[in-house]
């Protein structure tokens, strides 16, 4: 019997992007066609202005096409008004940002806490939920402090706590360690790299560090917006 | 309830900044609060007065007198009950800065034409008989510690006796009550027997009357017996204009200017002033954050959301300020002493209150809520 091979988590056939700035119009990205496995960990690769960040937030529903198919996990996103995407992006997503962009004025556990805002679980579940999340990334004992309280790598796992707490299938990483020294990057992207192989976590990172991207399993590169290459690593 | 955390930790991002504006808040709404007890204290002043009473003063002017012979001639219409006149005596007991208001009449007539007010059956005989005799409201007796007995001297700037004397003596026969609260809070006043005011005043101010008092059978004759009166006396000599009590005070009132207008006026000049305030500490707050609220959004947090949790954090900040202002002007006034007006943050003072709170966070809360909504994820999080 045929072995039907299972459709990417992420499909993308000839996506454009177009910006309009004044009365120019600039193309940032010119028909990309990517799959992206269930499980994968790819990184994102260019010189700056390639489109990088532009496929990135696509990918994460942050921003959608000019033209092209956009399918994640079966679903036409590119399709999604904005309300949808919030909602998808809500289920199905997890950020990680350069700058952790947590809320200052809330503790490591109420951070993690407020993607579970938009469930219907009540406060003790909320908390249960985002203990579990701090323990994974390893910061149970950090989880009353505030952001400033915490070096970065320790608000940048923090941040990775609060992408998984809703238990996304995708997570989205733009430039995850570019604010981080080479230890406490390589510590971040170990912890990257486990919740890959053994949570099967698809991971997309854009990272401009090569040293990053030998975590991913696949580096993906684009120049000028159109895809140039891409490897197995 | 679930976003209260992040709405309220939102609103103290800033302490210090927060802090002031609540202060502003506070102090705008301690004195709309006063402004507005004031407002209430005027036109509840007439509130509680009956329908069934009217008040015949001269057509030119209420300072005008009415000649006593009117008295019989407006009791013999059909629809009256009872008529009694009145006339303002305007006296200074010791301290004119505590004042309280007298009138003379008589007193065969006052509890007919005023059966709100209760007294002993043996008292208002005394007052009936006593040609010197008053009687006086409990909240005034208990003011200045008058007793049944005591001889109270009137100095009136208004009338003079016959020997050019200012000073008149009343003698203190009866204490009187309201026979409910609301009169039970307005028995801040004294009558007095019409028999000595008639006999020492000249002979030229004899037999005159201020006003007449009209009590009707029937409330809703009201109108028809105003225009009965006024009918009757039209062309004469003594012209008349008949209205209903609380027109008659409210018209009193507004001898003094419109009181309401101003205290209105002096409101909305307070309110416009701490939204200029507080709409520039919101605007501010919520701009402060956009990466943040960007952030939200990247978390699925909808464009709606967004903006109801900035318009909550609007009405927090104004609620908990109008709360703080409002919570004081109740203490301020009801710590008054009795010899003030009743003045009381009323149900009517709350709503104004409330009403203003929910409008203040709308104005200073819907421009930032809606940029919240409109922005965009990808150029917030890039700075743009």
């Amino acid at each position: 019997m045929a072995h039907t091979p299972k459709p990417p988590l992420v499909e993308i056939r000839g996506l454009t992007k177009a910006y309009v700035r004044g009365k120019q119009v600039v193309e940032v990205l010119h028909g990309i066609d990517l799959d992206i496995p269930e499980g994968d960990f790819v990184a994102l690769m260019g010189p700056s202005g390639s489109g990088k960040t532009t496929l990135l937030n696509m990918i994460g529903g942050l921003d959608s096409p000019t033209d092209g198919l956009l399918m994640v996990n079966g679903q036409r996103i590119d399709d999604f008004g904005s309300n949808e995407l919030a909602a998808w992006r809500a289920r199905t997503v997890g950020f990680i940002f350069q700058s952790y962009n947590l809320m200052p004025v809330l503790t490591a556990q109420k951070n993690v806490e407020l993607p579970l805002l938009l469930t219907d679980l009540n406060a003790s579940q909320r908390a249960r939920h985002a203990d579990i999340a701090l323990e994974l990334v390893g910061l149970s004992d950090r989880a009353k402090h505030k952001p400033n309280e915490l070096s970065g790598g320790q608000q940048q796992r923090v941040a990775i706590a609060r992408a998984l707490v809703s238990d996304p299938q995708l997570l989205i990483c733009d430039e995850p360690t570019g604010d981080l020294d080479r230890k406490t990057a390589d510590e971040v992207l170990k912890l990257m790299q486990t919740l890959n192989s053994q949570y099967g976590k698809t991971i997309i990172m854009v990272t401009h560090d090569p040293k990053a991207a030998e975590y991913a399993r696949r580096i993906v590169h684009l120049d000028k917006g159109v895809l140039v290459d891409e490897a197995a690593h | 309830m679930k976003y209260f955390q992040l709405i309220w930790t939102a609103l103290f991002r800033k302490k210090l900044r927060t802090l002031f504006t609540l202060l502003s808040l506070s102090a705008a709404f301690l004195l709309i609060g006063l402004l507005q007890a004031v407002t209430s204290l005027f036109a509840g002043s007439v509130d509680f007065l009956g329908a069934d009473r009217l008040i015949v003063q001269a057509r030119t002017s209420f300072t005008q007198s009415l000649p006593m012979r009117m008295l019989p001639q407006i009791e013999m219409l059909p629809g009256i009950s009872r008529v009694n006149h009145s006339q303002f005596f305007g006296g200074q007991f010791q301290d004119s800065r505590q004042p309280f208001p007298q009138f003379v009449v008589n007193p065969q007539r006052l509890f007919d034409t005023y059966p709100e007010w209760v007294i002993d059956k043996d008292q208002r005989a005394n007052f009936i008989s006593t040609q010197d005799g008053a009687i006086v409201g409990r909240l005034l007796a208990e003011r200045f510690g008058w007793k049944v007995g005591d001889i109270v001297p009137l100095n009136s700037f208004i009338w003079l006796k016959a020997d050019g004397s200012r000073v008149w003596e009343w003698r203190v026969v009866g204490i009187f009550d309201g026979k409910n609260q609301e009169w039970k809070d307005r028995t801040q006043l004294m009558y007095l027997n019409y028999g000595q005011f008639e006999e020492a005043r000249p002979l030229r101010a004899k037999g005159l009357a201020g006003v007449f008092v009209v009590r009707l059978k029937h409330p809703e004759d009201s109108q028809r017996v105003s225009d009965m009166i006024d009918a009757k006396f039209e062309n004469s000599v003594d012209e008349t204009k008949t209205q209903n009590e609380q027109e008659f005070q409210l018209g009193f009132i507004k001898q003094f200017g419109d009181i309401g207008f101003m205290m209105n006026l002096i409101s909305a000049a307070v309110i416009f002033t701490i939204l200029i305030l507080t709409g520039y500490t919101m605007s501010q707050a919520v701009r402060e954050r956009i990466p943040e609220l960007a952030v939200l959004k990247c978390l699925g947090f909808t464009d709606n959301l967004v903006l109801w949790l900035v318009l909550a954090e609007a009405l927090l900040l104004c609620a908990i300020g109008a709360g703080i202002g409002m919570g004081l002007s109740t203490m301020l006034t009801t710590a008054l002493p009795a010899e003030f007006p009743p003045l009381r943050t009323d149900g009517r003072v709350w709503l104004f209150a409330a009403t203003t709170v929910v409008g203040l966070a709308l104005a200073v809360g819907l421009p930032p809520a809606l940029r919240a909504k409109r922005l965009k994820i990808v150029d917030a999080l890039a700075g743009r």
